[in-house]
């Protein structure tokens, strides 16, 4: 009705329920105090939330030392030394890691209890004092009890035992920046720091087959905005691209190709880059295919760029399948069901036409459709077939199991039975990342993310095969360095994918999957020990053993995979032999992909290597480029740069 | 090393926002300052629509406001400093719902309607309660859609540039809205 919209419109105009002036000070506070701070430190900086008083479940806040301390009563209880200029600096405060409850972190640094008398001996001296000091930041210790609803010095006196003041110079990079508000949730780790061989010589990390992440920080660089760091995944930029990797022999399900070559952004190192390529079976030979489609039609899915969109995809997948692959359909909203028994994929337009009916309506029961389309999947697969669970959502998984974590213990329980699980994102706005991730992770699958039609074809048609038959479970990498050879090394992403060294002899330990085809690219930037690039000094007294084993290798490459369905993992060793050769255009290329997920976060390793020498780089390894996918990423660096000034 | 400020206090009255936010950008505490006071009760407003709930939306303008300083410094005055600051609270809203959806969906902000809808309803609140009721059964993005268009009284055009969004999705959104009105007043009068 329009009058419905207009009565709407006229809601909606109303004024909202009048802020409060309190709140209102304390937010235009918040705000000037991290401009100084800003200014002051010229480093990105801000303040959460202060908590008010209607909402006590968030609390912790940052402010600027130099505010706070100008705002303090000569009687404030500083916490001091005798030293003034040891006072300086303080404590960060919390950076509520997204999909954590914004519960306040408070990191104490070297607290020294304060006296009431050499806190109001100090006090008066303190605050010129620090005006000098480098940038500092104060934390509130979370009072839940006594949450004033005034300003920020009153909250300050209304928990004095809380202030905490540390010795010590805190560099302004230590500082924490508040999280970008942002409206995606991802999952991701720090970045991987440069490891000493002589302390850690064997790293170990499983393989990612995953694309999901290219795809958001495409999306985000197209709609004008720096994607934020937690979302690049550098592992799943590289492994984006396709590279002519030579293919395995024989019977082996994958081959490792090992280059190693300059670095481009570092003379002193040189990168190693480790690349599998999986055997692509005969398309004849393939196993029978059941395929269930779970589709997400809750309420968020109604737009443009979701259902219609996934529809579009799943009907595209229809065509390469074999006439007697079976496909079924359930679809998930307030209720999960199935919407499509198991039909034969020669019956195309009775799947197309149950695909055309699935509307958008609803609240998201994504656990129970998990549940439902994991049993119709084991049900489906008879001998030597495969059977596996598309799911297709935007992610709001917020009905029944809400923790990823549960989420993750869910799955892993539900792929014992021997199904696969792919997981196809949609849309902009409210995908979770982090959602979809631990559910691709724990259910022996990949992750891809779908904004458009062309994605949907890359996904879903020229690398389907890749996507839906395993050709090796449980992949695990492992590197020891020699460190004869290699002082120091640094993996350049799999963050999210680390395991721990005895993890890779233990087959109970879950890790990631090849399918057909697939492409996994690893890169390694080594440092030599005579190299004046080296971080890190020798050891003075040297180590406890002398290097022993061929001198020329700089180091030993194992992997481990079980054959799909298989208990027992088999081991695959080859040297990494120290070979200068000039680097191919797919190295090169995978190398400005991985220079430009680590100037989207950040450039730590990089030195002054800049988005021109990305993009130079990349534009001239752009080799044999059919699908244009290296010329898309060469104008979304250019994009980026151009955010990024 | 604060840059004395460059405008002064008459002159800050009627200068452009844009103007203020570069000179906020580049360091001018008294355009800074300027800037937020103007503009607290807007964010507060667009973050109520959004939520529905005057302490999220208090929560979520100290948010803003203490992360301001930073982001200012990437302004680049490409866009309306409004439009601008339109797309920071709507995400920031976006992030805030997320959050909360995490911990349990159960009963934040609109949601709250769910719950209030099982207890009795009170004549008094019926305006305000129908206001709910349609939010809370409207996706996020249709009520960002209508918080913008309806709400904050932008055009189509500039709701679009807000959302990062083609003014074509947004018209789609809007009578998406109308239709689900529509079905909202039949299923009431069904009930």
């Amino acid at each position: 009705m329009t009058d419905d919209f207009d009565k709407l419109k006229s809601a909606l105009r109303a004024a909202p329920p009048p802020p409060g002036d309190a709140a209102r000070m304390a937010a235009l506070d918040a705000a000037l105090q991290n401009f100084d701070l800003l200014q002051d430190s010229r480093q990105e900086t801000a303040a959460p939330a202060r908590p008010n008083p209607a909402s006590p479940e968030r609390k912790g806040f940052l402010t600027g030392v130099k505010d706070m301390l100008k705002s303090l009563s000569p009687a404030g209880l500083l916490a001091a030394t005798t030293s003034v200029a040891a006072l300086a600096v303080a404590v960060i405060a919390l950076s509520p890691a997204l999909h954590q409850p914004p519960e306040p972190a408070l990191v104490r640094l070297a607290p020294q209890p304060a006296t009431p008398e050499a806190a109001e001996d100090m006090a008066p001296l303190a605050a010129p004092a620090l005006q000098a000091a480098p940038p500092a930041l104060t934390a509130r210790k979370a009072a839940p009890t006594s949450m004033p609803s005034a300003d920020a010095p009153m909250v300050f006196e209304a928990a004095p035992e809380a202030m905490i003041a540390a010795g010590g110079g805190m560099a302004p990079t230590d500082m924490v920046a508040a999280p970008e508000p942002d409206t995606s949730a991802f999952a991701n780790a720090d970045a991987n720091p440069v490891k000493s061989v002589e302390t850690d010589p064997v790293s170990t990390f499983s393989v990612d087959v995953d694309t999901a992440s290219y795809a958001v920080i495409r999306r985000d660089l197209e709609a004008g905005t720096l994607p934020p760091p937690e979302a690049v995944r550098i592992e799943e930029m590289v492994n984006y691209f396709p590279y002519a990797y030579p293919a395995p022999e024989g019977d082996a399900p994958f081959r490792a190709d090992v280059s190693v070559m300059p670095t481009p952004w570092n003379a002193g190192t040189r990168l190693v880059r480790i690349g599998l390529q999986g055997r692509l079976p005969a398309l004849a030979d393939r196993p029978p295919l059941n395929l269930v489609f779970l589709v997400d039609t809750s309420g968020s899915m109604d737009e443009p760029d979701k259902l219609p969109l996934l529809k579009q995809a799943l009907r595209l997948v229809l065509p390469q399948l074999r006439p007697e692959d079976e496909v079924a359909i359930v679809a998930y909203a307030g209720s999960a069901g199935v919407v499509l028994p198991p039909t034969p994929a020669r019956e195309t337009a009775a799947i197309s036409a149950v695909l055309d009916d699935l509307a958008p309506g609803g609240g998201t029961a994504g656990a129970e459709g998990l549940a439902e389309a994991y049993r119709l999947a084991d049900q489906m697969r008879g001998e030597g077939e495969i059977s596996r669970v598309l799911l297709a959502t935007d992610g709001d998984f917020n009905l029944g199991i809400s923790d990823p974590k549960e989420l993750e213990t869910f799955i892993a329980r539900e792929r014992a039975g021997g199904s696969y699980l792919s997981v196809l994102g949609f849309g902009r706005g409210n995908l979770d990342d982090a959602t979809m991730q631990a559910l691709a992770q724990s259910g022996n699958g990949m992750a891809a993310y779908i904004d458009t039609a062309q994605e949907a074809r890359k996904v879903l048609v020229d690398q389907l095969s890749g996507a839906l038959f395993p050709i090796a479970d449980d992949v695990k990498i492992q590197v020891e360095w020699n460190p004869a050879q290699v002082a120091e090394y640094r993996l350049i992403g799999y963050e999210t994918r680390a395991l721990r060294r005895e993890d890779f002899s233990n087959d109970k330990v879950d890790a990631g999957e090849i399918g057909a085809g697939h492409q996994v690219t690893a890169l390694y930037e080594i440092t030599a020990p005579d190299s004046p690039a080296r971080l890190n000094e020798p050891l003075r007294y040297g180590t406890a053993t002398e290097a022993t084993g061929p001198a020329g290798e700089l180091g030993f490459l194992r992997l481990r995979y079980k054959a799909p369905g298989a208990a027992e993992s088999q081991l695959i060793e080859t040297p990494i032999l120290s070979s200068d050769v000039t680097p191919d255009a797919d190295a090169r290329f995978a190398a400005a992909i991985a220079g430009f997920g680590q100037l989207l976060t950040g450039a730590t390793y990089l030195g002054d290597w800049s988005w021109d020498d990305a993009i130079r780089l990349a534009d001239g390894s752009r080799g044999d480029d059919p699908f244009g996918y290296r010329v898309e990423a060469v104008n979304l660096m250019r994009l980026a740069k151009s955010l990024n000034r | 090393m604060r840059s004395p400020s460059r405008l002064n206090s008459v002159m800050r009255m009627e200068t452009p926002d844009e103007t203020l936010a570069l000179a906020a950008a580049g360091g001018d505490r008294a355009a800074f300052a300027a800037l937020v006071t103007r503009h607290y009760d807007r964010v507060y407003g667009l973050g109520w629509r959004l939520t529905g709930s005057a302490a999220d939306a208090q929560d979520l303008a100290q948010e803003i406001c203490a992360a301001l300083p930073a982001k200012l410094a990437n302004w680049r005055g490409e866009a309306r400093f409004t439009t601008w600051l339109y797309r920071v609270v709507v995400n920031a809203a976006s992030d805030l719902r997320r959050r909360q959806a995490t911990r349990a969906r159960a009963a934040d902000g609109w949601g709250d309607w769910e719950i209030a809808r099982q207890a009795e309803m009170e004549e008094s609140r019926a305006a305000q309660q129908w206001l709910e009721g349609a939010m809370a059964r409207l996706s996020p993005e249709l009520r960002e859609t209508v918080a913008l268009v309806l709400g904050e009284e932008l055009t189509q055009a500039e709701a679009a540039e807000v959302l990062g969004l083609s003014e074509g999705t947004v018209a789609w959104r809007m009578s998406e809205v109308k239709k689900r009105l529509r079905r909202i007043a039949a299923e009431d009068e069904a009930q």
